[in-house]
């Protein structure tokens, strides 16, 4: 019961620090020194307390998207487990409902951009609508390799079914999963190379954009749901890379926490040494990652 | 690791490079990826060796490392320095649509593999083999440059030495060998051939041969 309370708990608590160490890891290698790790809790204190000032031509679904976004991922946490520490709820077939209630978040976040009549975030909302179609296939395509090498249909329990034996036999399907699930996370939250969370100018921006009328409250959850959704990609992306089952409940959950702050820092790491890709060549970037999946799912079939 | 763990290992390098040479724009990856992916078959053979390694599987392994890893490499490099040629390649197919083709060729193969009753533990090698084949095949039609040619062929020599490995594996050594050295000569004649018809016509288009006349 605690374990499974843990797996959530933490990630509420924790998840604006692992987005502190991205930030943190990049000022380190552009030679700067980088605002406080606290700084997000702060930030995101400060947009709670501050009013929201509204357009005159949003409606209710405005005000709704930031919400619905955050109850979404917060609902998709729950299916999450963290190192060796099982998800708060699992069930067969919950990978789907874990899948679609992501969508759903950036189904809403899209449709409160269109609704602030602004061309600019509907050009955000178009560029988020074609990047998510493509990789909502890939995602499934990974997982779909993991069910297969698992045989589990719930996230728990294909997470779990990694160990560091299923290493020494499967390492060739797990790398490629890892590797395609790692592309995804960079796609999916919106960072270099897909995307540049820091970028100021509305043209190349992807996610930045669709938000930029939102603030107050609204602005907090958005930043809020975008550290989580880190914090759940990153989650499972480490469980395959660092499969934990030491029993002992302190170990299992320092070594997830270790795991997400690892691949923060990879993130940040990958966000320094690579530039933003023209937005025509992310389409194969992506399907590359497809292909990873795909070639997993071809090595564990049969 | 067992056998067929490590047979995937090797399985999932060769199937990525294929991809990536469908997909890749510039001769000098081209080049490189080839080299890689004939590196890592070279040592094929030492896997799918049933029983204690062998003279003749350590000879076959060591010239064909070397060849394709080092030797070919370094030659197609000279010939590329030499002719000064735009470094990209030109297609007449687009990226994408390669690749889809690359991923239906691998397919194509899994399925044959099945129908051919390959048994369980060199299946996916032999798929792989065989796709490596069809890819080669596929950029030896579907690009411009003589030199993409060149690495088609390469290819589909990489395909064929490892479908050997999977099917015959401790095959004479003599013929393979043979092979090999067979292979070597024609990436020097085709370099050569390369850097004629460069000098004679001022590009490699192969393109430009149909409108020769006499």
């Amino acid at each position: 019961m605690t374990a499974r309370a843990l797996s959530v708990v933490l990630p509420l608590l924790m998840a604006p620090l692992a987005f502190a160490v991205i930030h943190r890891v990049k000022a380190r290698f552009a030679g700067r020194q980088g605002k406080p790790l606290m700084q997000i809790y702060r930030d995101i204190r400060k947009c709670l307390g501050k009013g929201a000032t509204l357009s005159r031509t949003t409606t209710w679904l405005f005000r709704a998207g930031p919400t619905i976004n955050l109850a979404a991922t917060l609902a998709a946490l729950s299916f999450v487990p963290l190192g060796g520490l099982p998800a708060a709820v699992s069930f067969p077939g919950d990978i789907f409902v874990f899948a679609y209630l992501l969508a759903m978040g950036r189904f809403f976040t899209i449709m409160a951009a269109l609704d602030t009549g602004s061309s600019f975030e509907g050009m955000g909302a178009s560029r988020e609508a074609v990047y998510s179609c493509l990789a909502e296939p890939m995602l499934f395509l990974a997982l779909l390799a993991l069910a297969r090498h698992s045989g589990d249909l719930s996230l728990s329990g294909m997470l779990a079914a990694v160990s560091a034996g299923s290493w020494l036999t499967g390492a060739p399907v797990l790398a490629l999963v890892t590797v395609a699930l790692f592309l995804i996370l960079l796609a999916e939250n919106c960072r270099v190379p897909f995307d540049d969370p820091t970028t100021h100018l509305e043209l190349t921006m992807i996610h930045e954009v669709m938000v930029l009328d939102h603030g107050g409250p609204d602005f907090a959850f958005i930043e809020y749901a975008q550290t989580l959704k880190l914090w759940i990609f990153a989650a499972v992306a480490t469980s395959l890379l660092l499969p934990a089952a030491s029993g002992s409940l302190v170990w299992d959950a320092l070594w997830g926490l270790a795991g997400v702050f690892a691949a923060a820092a990879a993130v940040g790491v990958t966000e320094s040494v690579m530039a933003r890709l023209r937005l025509t060549r992310v389409p194969p970037l992506l399907a590359a990652a497809g292909a990873f999946a795909a070639l997993a799912l071809i090595l564990v079939g049969g | 690791m067992d056998m067929i763990s490590l047979a995937h290992a090797a399985v999932v390098p060769v199937i990525l490079a294929n991809l990536a040479l469908l997909a890749s724009s510039r001769l000098v990856t081209c080049i490189r990826l080839v080299a890689l992916q004939g590196a890592v078959i070279s040592v094929t053979p030492l896997i799918f060796e049933s029983g204690p390694l062998t003279v003749h599987t350590a000879v076959l392994c060591a010239v064909a490392l070397g060849l394709k890893g080092v030797v070919f490499p370094q030659l197609l490099h000279r010939t590329l320095r030499r002719v000064v040629v735009r470094h990209e390649i030109e297609p007449y197919l687009g990226y994408p649509l390669s690749i889809l083709l690359g991923i239906l060729g691998l397919l194509a193969s899994l399925w044959l593999a099945g129908r051919l009753g390959v048994p369980a533990a060199s299946y996916r090698s032999f798929a792989a083999a065989f796709a490596t084949i069809l890819t080669g095949l596929l950029l030896i039609v579907t690009r411009k440059k003589a030199f993409t040619q060149v690495m088609g062929y390469l290819a589909a020599e990489n395909g064929i030495f490892l479908l050997t490995a999977v099917l015959a594996p401790g095959g004479p050594l003599f013929i393979e060998l043979a092979i090999l050295l067979d292979v070597f000569v024609a990436v020097f004649v085709m370099g050569i051939a390369i850097h004629h018809i460069n000098r004679q016509f001022d590009c490699i288009d192969t393109d430009r041969f149909c409108s020769l006349k006499d």
